[in-house]
């Protein structure tokens, strides 16, 4: 019959959140799986948000959204170097135009303030300009918080996955849950393409579905809408156009349309927000680009548009009660949902980690400590980040550090092979440049795409028309049509 | 670090720095270096497979690898010449020192006394112009689908869709059907192609291949793989006309929208640039606004015939060499030559009077947009140097024009080149 097998816990969605908690179980003597519908982690709302780590002064006061925030934004500074992430304490700015936006920076800084956020401050003008000399002469003030950041979302997902995965937990790609088994009530396993995992709990993470997810065990307490945001990145040849994130005195419906860098030396504008019935839908619009950039241009009137190198759209997943669902299902015995994580998301997960643990204690899942438990992931060779001195070491130990293949980051042969065999390796062109930043550069992988390609085929023995750039259907290359003229080359 | 000293350094082994390696090595340069960062020389020749290079050159037709080849035995022919593949400069420095990596030798540091910028140029992508839609698999740059099928052996995709007239398109539109691939059409948002004429008639009309002018591509579609792209008329302002869209069903979209010459390094450095050629600006003897240093051929701005390019490459060539041997001499005066009326570029920027030098200046200009019957003037405080009637001019063709050097004798502190009707 079919492959069946015995997990303590199955977490279903291999996102922020999803390798969040694996993250988090790992400090536990459990059997933990994560299981992930795509072939790599994070390909939802994890690979396409604001990449913010927020100081927490949005959410109302005794919120999820609030107490997360905060929390998570606490324990990343601790993270930060346990496993190695792409994190700066920027600090932020809220800008008002006008004093009725100068009210609202007043209310955000209370609210703030009870939420528990340090370092709130009202800042004049002309502290304003000089923190930011591109902001729009016409800015009267701004609320600065020091504890605002930016962060690198994949890589945060990856690290946690990777730090799961090295302390027990199983991660399992292109494994999406067909259905789930509920019997007398109570979850009892997972069906999968890969087999049936029997599970007395089960993590509900799954983003931008899972309101569906939820409802293949019988629960619909919750739906999912799906709200579009689209960017557009700069190039790096930018430079310092902002240093801190900066947003416009957010509205009702959202925290606006801001401009902020990247911990990558990027900036990037957006993002806008349309609501959406189409969980699938991710294209941008030119008039949703054209609205960016106006707004954009608001706040920083020179955003160098000639300088754009890629736009993308990304799915916020709210839920219809407007804050985080983070809690035992009341209809199915065993179910936890961890779900509508929009914004601040990123910033919760690890918060949101926690929680979900405590409630899996509650639910009375028996939480031995891990002794083993490792905190630290091992450090990534990036080579152009070394000096001269550790790039020659690099280069004797192993020659492919030697050979820069993507010439826009300067991304060696050495960085991408062990970016395949690393845990939770890429197996995926885009899972190559979100691990390496190979194609993120201002030639989006023209020069770099084939090369990838080709060591992608090797390194995995696969054909190069096996290899594909993101989705099981995303295949790059085809043979060439029989009967044609053949040219041989030598790679 | 592995350590290297050379006369003059050439960063890049295309057809401009294989032409300029040759000639500094002709013109005295004792030690000559060719840094490639391919595995082989040739540059974006190498996948150009199709025949029409050499022409002026070499007076006969030759194919990309076949142009290529005739400089690579040039440079092997030369003992002082040494070359560096799968190399990348990872940094220039303005004392000359370079510092640069590969597999075998690690990190090399390498002095110079003359540095030949030979970069070439790389290809504005879907990001930089912004199409919309969704990221499929399947859109590519022309240039490197050309890779893909002339040297690696494979399909970028089954039916095509190409956007963009550049010459790079043009000749990939006809690589796709001979490889059996189904060419939708090729869209162009200005009203006329940028590609040479020769190329719009042997790539495209030869093989039945519509051409729609003043449209555009408002989305792209499709999740794992395109399935399709949203065109549209334009108007005049380029912005598309409501209620002439359409839709074209294909597996790929391949665009030629623009080359940019690929000039980190020189603007690491400082060195002055030309907004209207996103090169540096150079002299007439490929020198740039900081000694020692000279550009040439797509670096310095982007070329349509690779002839050209090598001819820049000699002279950047010829000069390094005698900046490298302390032959440059006085600097003379400077003119600077300015583009207006109709004229978007001109090559040198300026020029450099230099005594005792016979040789004409050779300016090449491009012109904004396609014109009939026009006189190229160049001239200065208001007195006319040279003209040159033009039955047609186009800025997809490079117009060439030698200032003789008593012209330049009469002249002050500029000169401007126009188009006159």
């Amino acid at each position: 019959m079919e492959n069946s097998w015995k997990a303590d816990v199955v977490i279903i969605g291999g996102g922020i959140v999803g390798a969040a908690i694996a993250r988090e179980l790992g400090k536990y003597k459990l059997d933990t799986v994560l299981l992930e519908r795509y072939p790599d982690l994070a390909m939802g709302t994890t690979k396409a948000n604001s990449a913010i780590l927020h100081a927490g002064f949005d959410a109302p006061e005794g919120s999820l959204k609030a107490l997360l925030n905060v929390r998570g934004n606490e324990l990343y500074r601790q993270l930060k170097h346990e496993l190695g992430l792409e994190l700066d304490l920027t600090g932020s700015l809220v800008v008002a135009t006008n004093n009725e936006e100068m009210d609202v920076l007043a209310e955000l800084k209370v609210r703030g303030q009870k939420n528990g956020v340090e370092g709130l401050k009202i800042i004049g003008r002309e502290e304003a300009l000089t923190r930011e000399p591109n902001l729009s002469a016409e800015v009267v003030g701004a609320l600065y918080a020091p504890t605002g950041g930016i962060m690198w979302p994949f890589g945060a997902a990856l690290a946690f996955a990777e730090n799961a995965v090295q302390n027990g937990v199983e991660v399992r790609i292109n494994c999406p849950v067909t259905k789930i088994e509920v019997i007398e009530g109570k979850v009892t396993g997972v069906y999968t393409p890969d087999g049936f995992i029997a599970a007395k709990y089960i993590i509900n993470a799954a983003g931008i579905e899972a309101d569906n997810v939820s409802r293949l065990a019988g629960d619909d307490s919750f739906t999912i809408k799906p709200r579009k945001g689209e960017y557009i990145l700069f190039d790096k040849a930018v430079g310092n156009l902002v240093k801190t994130i900066v947003f416009p005195t957010p509205s009702k419906v959202s925290k606006g349309i801001l401009v902020a860098p990247t911990v990558h030396g990027n900036v990037f504008i957006g993002p806008n927000a349309t609501d959406s019935d189409d969980k699938g839908d991710l294209a941008t619009t030119g008039r949703g680009l054209a609205e960016i950039v106006a707004r954009a241009q608001k706040l920083v009137p020179n955003i160098p548009l000639t300088s754009s190198i890629t736009q993308f759209a990304g799915l916020r997943a709210a839920a219809d009660c407007g804050d985080f669902v983070i809690r035992a299902s009341n209809l199915t015995k065993g179910l936890v949902h961890a779900a509508g994580i929009q914004s601040p998301g990123l910033t919760a997960a690890p918060a949101i980690g926690e929680m979900v643990v405590g409630i899996l204690g509650e639910l009375g899942l028996e939480l031995k400590p891990n002794t083993n438990f490792n905190p630290v992931n091992p450090p990534k060779l990036v080579f152009s980040q070394l000096d001269d001195e550790a790039k020659m070491t690099a280069i004797k130990e192993n020659p492919l550090y030697g050979r820069i293949i993507c010439r826009c980051e300067t991304v060696t042969e050495g960085e991408i092979v062990a970016a395949i065999h690393s845990l939770c390796g890429a197996r995926t062109v885009d899972g190559v440049k979100r691990r390496t930043r190979a194609g993120m550069g201002r030639c989006q992988g023209g020069f770099c795409g084939p090369r990838v390609t080709a060591i992608l085929a090797r390194e995995l023995n696969i054909p190069i028309t096996a290899v594909i750039k993101d989705t099981a259907d995303s295949q790059l290359f085809f043979n060439k049509i029989p009967g044609s003229c053949e040219v041989t080359g030598d790679a | 670090m592995h350590e290297e000293i050379f006369d003059v350094v050439i960063i890049g082994g295309g057809p401009a720095g294989l032409a300029a390696a040759v000639s500094a090595s002709d013109n005295g340069a004792a030690r000559v270096l060719v840094i490639e960062r391919d595995r082989e020389l040739g540059g974006i020749l190498q996948q150009c497979i199709h025949n029409g290079f050499g022409l002026h050159r070499f007076k006969e037709e030759l194919t990309g690898p076949g142009y290529a080849l005739r400089y690579i035995k040039m440079v092997e022919a030369r003992s002082n010449i040494t070359v560096m593949l799968d190399t990348m400069v990872l940094a220039v420095a303005a004392d000359k020192t370079i510092v640069a990596v590969n597999s075998r030798d690690g990190m090399i540091k390498i002095t110079a006394k003359a540095v030949i910028f030979t970069m070439g140029c790389r290809e504005r992508t879907r990001g930089a112009i912004r199409i919309p839609g969704s990221r499929p698999a399947g859109v590519f740059t022309a240039g490197a689908a050309q890779r893909m099928v002339n040297m690696e052996g494979y399909l970028p995709g089954k039916k095509v869709v190409i956007l963009g007239s550049g010459d790079i398109g043009l000749i990939m539109a006809r690589r796709m059907s001979l490889e059996g691939t189904r060419v939708e059409a090729v869209l162009e948002i200005m009203a006329y192609s940028n590609g040479l004429t020769r190329n719009v008639v042997q790539c495209l009309e030869d093989y039945n291949i519509p051409l729609y002018l003043s449209h555009t591509i408002l989305a792209v579609h499709g999740n794992g793989r395109v399935t399709g792209v949203t065109c549209a008329k334009v108007d005049a302002a380029m912005r598309p006309i409501a209620g002439t869209e359409f839709y074209l069903e294909c597996d790929c979209l391949l665009l030629s929208v623009g080359l940019i010459p690929e000039n980190e390094l020189s603007r690491e450095l400082g060195i002055e640039m030309d907004g209207r050629t996103s090169g540096p600006v150079v002299d007439q003897l490929r020198q740039t606004g900081l000694p020692g240093f000279f550009a040439a051929g797509n670096v310095v701005h982007v070329h349509d015939l690779v002839d050209f390019v090598s001819e820049e490459g000699e002279i950047a060539g010829k000069y390094a060499a005698w900046h490298a041997n302390g032959k440059m001499g006085d600097c003379g005066c400077l003119i600077t030559v300015k583009a207006a009326n109709g004229v978007r570029t001109a090559v040198p920027q300026v020029i450099r009077a230099v005594s005792g030098n016979t040789e004409p200046v050779r300016l090449y200009m491009r012109v904004e947009k396609p014109e009939k019957n026009v006189t190229l003037a160049i001239l200065s405080d208001g007195q006319v140097l040279l003209e040159r009637k033009l039955r047609v001019a186009k800025p997809g063709e490079m117009i060439v024009v030698d200032l003789p050097v008593e012209n330049i004798k009469k002249i002050g502190d500029d000169i401007t080149v126009v188009l006159k009707h």
